[in-house]
């Protein structure tokens, strides 16, 4: 059942199988943020509430709700690679790692900026911007893990075993930073708990959603072949990459 | 279009700061990643050709000595 | 060397050889302990001496000292078996690795958990802890510090191999300690406000349970890796 998978266990059909993916994924991904971010902007009509500021949630919440996604498919990979001790996986969870830090980080700050009109402040220790915030360190943690090993495969199991022990954890983390959050502060923030949204306004979401997925897809496969060439630099087919690489 | 005019575009009623910030450091950090894993492989490549050339030079030495 | 042992046995040799090996070096008691004390003598020279403000936020100093100094003892757990040898004798012993790593992370713990309970109703004292909070924070040490010892047990298990590995495993452990915090000092504010706190234990000695079944296989899995 699962024969036709087995070819690309070997590196180099993986690395073509992402050169061909690459460019489909690059354009729809360009195609759909492009339509989205200016239907967004310039024509979903204006929230009577919060009037334009809203406009950050179209990308605030696709950064956001796929941070954790991403941090669940880099989790797929090194358990992938953990099970069946599959280099290739590894490879994947690391060129995962910078990207998923990077949408964190574009959630925190989006976020803020969504805050400081909202509620009058840059930072409020609110539940979802603290579990941001934590998500971000635990990225961050991955790839100092990954870059701190010389030897890539050792990196890959090391990063692999911590990004596991993170799956374990994060969701306790976000269940205790909820909880947290409500003794601590009462139901004093509702303004960010999703308001039944006008159709106008949605599609635009979900197509940025749809093209932040996609942008997500492309980068991992830019970095997965990086990934696969550092590991494989000596092997002939790498080598005559190289040489029909111009200079 | 939601907005009449180009000017009230950017102003965004007047959260523009909020929402350009927002914006500008979205795409710049994601223009910034993908650059950065672009070039990453022009240097990948850079570097397996040098040492290429190094492992040659080497083998072309050893067999002039011979 | 046909003869095999026990699990019993096999914890008990390692669990003892570790202690052994601590009462040589007494500094590694004993500097976590000091760096606890002093760092909790530091938020009362920072903040001042108001007892209300210091009542309020003890709870909140007093943990996140515990974690701050579990932090700095952990290295020791196994970095110098590491550098001898010995961690990797332990690896190809027939034994589960499962026991010695559990013996050795409850070695760590006898070492550096049990002396931060002892002291902690002293510093308790110093920050003007409430009387009620006291059993609330000996309970919540006494089941939250074996915690910090396991979870912090993977990370050293995966740096230790590289060479300036303490700043990493900062990096990597801290986050994780997150929930233990958030309950913990939840629950000692539960009791310094008279209100039960068993629920708060309970979700601490689920965490528990939970890292004492799980850990012991990922630090076992880290070790093979950072040995390899």
């Amino acid at each position: 059942m699962w024969k036709w998978l087995h070819p690309y266990a070997k590196p180099e059909r993986s690395y073509q199988l992402a050169t061909t993916l690459l460019p489909w994924f690059a354009i729809s991904s360009i195609f759909c943020l492009s339509i989205g971010v200016v239907w967004g902007l310039a024509f979903a009509p204006v929230d009577y509430q919060q009037g334009e500021s809203y406009r950050i949630i179209f990308i605030h919440v696709p950064a956001a709700t796929l941070s954790l996604s991403t941090y669940m498919a880099m989790a797929t990979a090194a358990l992938v690679g953990m099970v069946w001790q599959l280099k290739l996986a590894d490879a994947a969870a690391a060129a995962i790692a910078p990207i998923g830090a990077v949408l964190t980080a574009v959630a925190l700050v989006t976020g803020a900026a969504w805050g400081k009109p909202m509620w009058g402040t840059w930072w409020i220790w609110d539940a979802r911007l603290t579990t941001q915030l934590i998500l971000l360190f635990i990225y961050l943690g991955i790839i100092a893990l990954h870059s701190s090993f010389e030897d890539k495969v050792l990196a890959g199991r090391a990063a692999g075993i911590l990004t596991l022990v993170g799956v374990i954890n994060i969701p306790i983390i976000k269940y205790s930073v909820e909880w947290w959050n409500t003794l601590h502060q009462g139901a004093t923030i509702s303004k960010l708990d999703k308001p039944s949204m006008d159709s106008a306004m949605l599609i635009p979401l979900l197509i940025n959603i749809l093209g932040f997925a996609l942008m997500i897809g492309a980068l991992t496969l830019i970095r997965f072949r990086n990934e696969v060439i550092a590991r494989n630099a000596m092997r002939p087919w790498v080598k005559e990459l190289v040489a029909l690489e111009n200079k | 279009m939601h907005f009449d005019s180009l000017s009230e575009f950017f102003a965004m009623g007047g959260y523009a700061f909020y929402v350009w910030l927002s914006y500008g450091v979205t795409f710049t950090l994601l223009i910034g990643l993908t650059v950065i894993s672009i070039r990453q492989r022009r240097n990948l490549i850079n570097e397996i050709r040098s040492k290429q050339l190094r492992e040659q030079k080497l083998k072309e030495y050893r067999k002039g000595k011979e | 060397m046909n003869q095999s042992l026990s699990y019993w046995q096999t914890f008990l040799i390692v669990l003892k050889r570790d202690l052994q090996v601590a009462v040589r070096n007494k500094g590694d008691i004993f500097n976590p302990l000091i760096f606890f004390v002093i760092v909790i003598t530091l938020f009362p020279l920072g903040i001042g001496s108001d007892s209300a403000i210091l009542t309020r936020i003890a709870p909140g100093i007093i943990w996140v000292a515990a974690l701050l100094s579990a932090l700095l003892s952990l290295e020791r757990l196994f970095k110098n078996d590491y550098l001898d040898g010995s961690l990797e004798q332990m690896l190809l012993s027939p034994q589960p690795l499962f026991i010695m790593v559990f013996a050795k992370v409850f070695a760590h713990w006898l070492l550096t958990g049990i002396p931060i309970i002892v002291v902690a109703p002293l510093l308790a004292l110093l920050l003007h802890m409430e009387q009620s909070a006291y059993g609330a924070m000996l309970a919540t040490l006494a089941l939250g510090t074996p915690i910090l010892s396991l979870i912090g047990g993977i990370g050293v298990a995966l740096t230790v191999g590289i060479k300036k590995g303490g700043v990493l495993l900062s990096l990597l452990i801290l986050p994780m300690y997150i929930p233990v915090l958030i309950f913990a000092t939840s629950a000692i504010e539960a009791a310094a406000l008279g209100m039960p706190f068993s629920g708060h234990l309970a979700i601490i000695g689920a965490l528990l349970a939970g890292s004492l079944t799980l850990t012991p296989f990922a630090i076992g899995a880290a070790l093979r890796v950072s040995t390899n």
